[in-house]
């Protein structure tokens, strides 16, 4: 394979606990992500799955440095990301842009959708009033909107609309990564499809490269080419669509396949009900992460903690079971 | 380039825009508010105007003449103990109502809103700097703090501006402060940051205009405050220099006369109480057609 | 099995802003029988959740207003009960879990005292038995440790297991229906499926009908008997589940149908969309609601409004051709039907 247009190793972000006392730091920290490693290669979708408090959303922000992580590295094109000083940090991030959850809070209510769009080109000093705003009505229709949408404000839109608006803008400075993070959790079925085939039409048009966080097995299987389930800050399992959907190896992974609900009335689905919820991540259980929930949980699993372990076609999970085959 | 082709045929959306215009509607519909901005608008003109306004020369004396009736030999309002046309004095009071209540919010926004943007924004060791220091200059007694003020700069309106200005700081650095909190944690600040802008554009392009509904709020309640305070400086003789006609410095030549010429005191009495209600009154109707919450 | 619990009417819901009326439901009727359970599908602004909040003449009024229709709920009409009589009614013989199981408990009071005032509400018991009784349901809903949990505040709950007390409380009181508005749709997937487990299992237990208020048709498919389908306030299609999936008649269905992402969509094709987005309530709506997003729409869906018509057992549709003589034909032969086929 071709070297990887994004290369993150052993990223680690733990946000420390306000401490009872004043003026002393406390020892308790919440390990949002622990320790992640991933490659991202040109023109693929990375979907990254797991439950509230996986560490799904941080790591995302790490990424592209929103949050600074407390360890690890991020390589674009070669280049570590953490550490580089603000200038050339600001120019890199012009390649890596973000889509965020929450079409209704993600637009600032008092800028035209024009504006908005043309943000990151007057940040970043690129092109004059008309060529900017030549690029914006560019945007537009290549998202599905009009010229005319260019003198609205937010409250105009529906939620669909506004997710396009902000593709739009993620958009408008060529970028090379897009993450885009629960883009349609928070929209209407029928017009999550038409963001998905949105984000899909554009990846092949623009050759993008997609990081696609979501919690919906379905959206992630029909957007992604490889996937990362994480569970408390760790990947526990990562491979291709395929190997993930039909030959899941982590015990997480095939409980969270078979809460998917029902695709037809007539579906006879076997289910693996787990117990409890996703633990506190201040104090993670011992060993594996998961062990509390697991249905095949042993002796081991509590004492120690299962490395990432490759079962071949790129595909690895860490899990006790697998060494024992 | 054609993507979306997906007969994505948007409908035009038919939201009516939230524009000034309407804000405007919503503040005439209701009556108090109204009422307010009648009482605010006629401060203003009769400001404005004043020379125009006023009949006689404000500080003209004519002993012969004090003590007039409300209408007597042309007097509207009767004369005072030096002869002085009350009506006249109340028109150019006016003046220095308005400019010391509006100047000294002016002062007092100005520099809260930067403290309050800093400490919001910033947070950590800046706010809780910046934060005690309110702290501090909110414990003084309002009036204390103003009459220091003044024996340490000396009389004149510029220092009556500023000595009830810096009363007014902690008051807007708070509200401020509280209105960047929450809009710092708005998605749309996080879009911004990720976009790779800097911290001054933030501030200015996105935390500001968003914060500014209550701050305008908090200002107009706040001239009614400032407006009382100067009355209360004058009163005290802390405030406009005399002969310079002031509400407050009206009503104190008039307490000696309550029982003899009661006009003199209860007209610049009066004219400070519709004021102070009217600004209020428009306050509150401001609030309410900013709030999206009332809209129903 | 088949005696009537609800029969909601030409139910009318209209919401009052400044001078413009949004018709929020216009016209929704339905029959619910004990122990059945109905799903009531639209996205959001369909009026599926003011449907089912008026059920408990829930609605804040004003602005909201019932302005036309009949509930009939075990022999009464709930629209001609006093207040009182119908706050003997809600908890009771009705119950309600919300979307967001956080902010329905009161954060100040401990989890067992609210189910312990539930039932003391309704039900002439003394304050031992009554703590009694919320241990059990505890228990029941499959909290462990309830004599300890008992005495715990809603926060130091997980989300599922908020939704959880929240259905001991709604089920104290063994209620003959029990509305639930999205109840899964804040949790995650996996604590979902236990959710939705749970209520399968309850239901056997306490005999009781469930309306299930959901944008997911997963859960529909998982839980109901009979289908609702609501677009911008009117129903457009109503059956049972198997009718409705394997014979679907209106256009929007069948949109709502194909959008739907599942396992058997190709990762190679477009997703199936409807276009556009649904129309601004606002506004007077002359004909068919979803004439302007419909691929088959004609003259006179824009002009007369389609009446709900018979065109299968059990199974009726708001549409101008689909009626037991005319038969409209689907256009795109999609995944959906694929599943079928080969199924």
């Amino acid at each position: 394979m071709t070297e990887p247009l994004l290369q993150v190793r052993e990223l680690k972000k733990h946000f420390p606990l306000e401490s009872p006392i004043p003026f002393v730091k406390s020892r308790l920290s919440v390990k949002a992500v622990d320790g992640v490693s991933f490659d991202v290669y040109r023109g693929e979708t990375l979907g990254v799955v797991g439950e509230s408090g996986c560490g799904k959303s941080t790591m995302a922000r790490l990424v592209n440095q929103l949050i600074t992580p407390s360890s690890g590295t991020v390589q674009f094109k070669g280049e570590n990301l953490i550490g580089m000083d603000g200038k050339k940090l600001r120019e890199t991030r012009k390649s890596i842009q973000m889509v965020f959850q929450d079409p209704y809070a993600s637009l600032d209510p008092r800028k035209t959708i024009g504006e908005l769009i043309a943000e990151p080109m007057v940040i970043h000093r690129i092109g004059d009033k008309t060529s900017q705003k030549k690029r914006v009505e560019e945007l537009l229709e290549v998202v599905g909107l009009s010229q005319y949408h260019a003198k609205r404000y937010p409250h105009e839109f529906s939620g669909g609309q506004r997710q396009r608006i902000n593709i739009a803008r993620a958009l408008v400075l060529n970028p090379d990564i897009i993450i885009c993070d629960e883009p349609v959790s928070a929209l209407d079925v029928s017009v999550q499809a038409q963001v998905i085939n949105l984000l899909k039409e554009l990846q092949r048009e623009f050759d993008l490269t997609y990081i696609f966080i979501s919690h919906d097995l379905n959206v992630v299987r029909y957007m992604c080419d490889r996937i990362a389930v994480m569970y408390l800050g760790k990947i526990v399992e990562m491979g291709t669509y395929k190997e993930i959907y039909e030959d899941p190896k982590h015990p997480y992974t095939k409980a969270l396949l078979s809460a998917i609900p029902k695709e037809n009335p007539h579906d006879r689905k076997e289910r693996i009900i787990l117990k409890d919820s996703v633990p506190n991540p201040i104090n993670p259980p011992s060993g594996c992460h998961f062990h509390e929930r697991c249905p095949v949980a042993m002796d081991r699993c509590k004492r120690e903690a299962p490395q990432l372990i490759d079962t071949g076609n790129g595909h690895i999970a860490s899990c006790h079971l697998l060494n024992e085959q | 380039m054609s993507t979306g082709q997906q007969g994505i045929v948007l409908e035009q959306t038919q939201v009516k825009t939230k524009n000034e215009h309407s804000l405007f509607r919503k503040l005439i519909r209701n009556r108090f508010a109204a009422f307010g901005l009648f009482v605010i608008l006629l401060l203003i003109l009769t400001a404005i105007f004043a020379p125009v306004i006023a009949t006689y020369p404000p500080n003209k004396m004519n002993v012969t003449k004090s003590l007039l009736g409300i209408g007597v030999e042309g007097h509207i309002l009767g004369t005072d103990n030096y002869g002085r046309d009350i009506f006249s004095r109340l028109v150019y009071g006016a003046r220095i109502s308005m400019l010391v209540g509006i100047g000294a919010v002016l002062f007092g926004a100005v520099v809260g809103t930067l403290l309050g943007v800093i400490s919001g924004y910033f947070g950590g060791k800046w706010d809780s700097i910046i934060m005690r220091f309110m702290d501090g200059l909110s414990a003084f007694p309002f009036i204390l703090l103003a009459i220091t003020l003044m024996s340490v700069l000396g009389q004149g309106l510029v220092n009556v501006i500023i000595a009830i200005g810096v009363g007014n700081i902690p008051g807007f650095a708070r509200v401020v402060r509280g209105q960047v909190l929450s809009v710092k944690h708005s998605e749309y600040i996080e879009v911004t940051r990720s976009l790779g802008a800097k911290h001054s554009r933030i501030i200015f392009h996105h935390v500001l205009p968003n914060s500014f509904a209550p701050l305008i709020v908090y200002a107009t309640m706040s001239i009614a405050g400032a407006i009382i305070s100067e009355a209360s400086l004058s009163f005290l003789g802390l405030g406009v220099q005399p002969p310079t006609a002031s509400w407050g410095s009206m009503l104190q030549d008039g307490k000696d006369f309550l029982v003899l010429n009661p006009h003199m005191a209860t007209i610049p009495g009066l004219a400070i109480l519709i004021t102070v209600v009217g600004i209020n009154l428009f306050g509150d109707g401001l609030r309410d057609a900013l709030d999206p919450k009332m809209k129903a | 099995m088949s005696e009537e619990l609800l029969k909601v009417e030409n139910l009318e819901v209209q919401f009052k802003s400044g001078s413009a009326i949004t018709k929020a439901v216009n016209g929704v009727s339905f029959t619910l029988n004990r122990r059945e359970n109905i799903g009531i599908v639209g996205e959001s602004g369909s009026g599926k959740s003011v449907t089912a909040t008026s059920l408990l003449r829930l609605i804040p009024s004003p602005p909201g207003k019932i302005s036309g229709g009949a509930i009939h709920f075990d022999g009464k009409d709930l629209l001609k009960l006093s207040e009182k009589e119908m706050k003997s009614i809600r908890g009771n013989e009705i119950s309600m879990i919300f979307q967001d199981p956080l902010t329905s408990l009161n954060p100040v009071f401990t989890v067992g005292d609210q189910i312990i005032e539930s039932i003391k509400t309704h039900q002439k018991v003394s304050k031992k038995e009554a703590k009694k009784k919320a241990i059990e349901m505890l228990k029941l809903v499959g909290i462990p440790a309830p004599e300890k949990r008992i005495n715990m505040y809603p926060h130091e709950f997980s989300g599922g297991m908020r939704q959880r007390v929240m259905i001991a409380i709604a089920l104290s009181c063994n209620p003959k229906l029990l509305i639930a508005d999205e109840p899964t749709t804040a949790l995650d997937v996996t604590v979902q499926a236990q959710i939705l487990d749970l209520m399968k299992r309850l239901q056997d237990e306490f005999n009781t009908a469930i309306i299930m208020i959901t944008h997911d048709l997963g859960v529909v498919w998982e839980l109901c008997d009979k289908v609702l389908v609501m677009y911008a306030g009117n129903v457009v299609e109503y059956g049972t589940v198997k009718e409705i999936y394997d014979q679907p008649k209106h256009p929007y269905t069948w949109g709502l149908l194909d959008s739907q992402i599942t396992e058997s969509v190709s990762e190679d094709q477009p997703l199936t969309t409807i276009p556009g987005s649904p129309p601004d309530l606002r506004q007077e709506i002359t004909g068919c609601p979803f004439a302007a997003r419909c691929a088959y729409a004609q003259d006179v869906c824009f002009t007369n409004k389609p009446k709900m018509t018979e065109v299968g057992e059990n199974h009726y549709a708001a549409c101008h051709f689909q009626t037991k003589e005319n038969r409209l034909d689907r256009k795109e032969k999609t995944a959906h039907d694929r599943a079928i086929v080969t199924s």
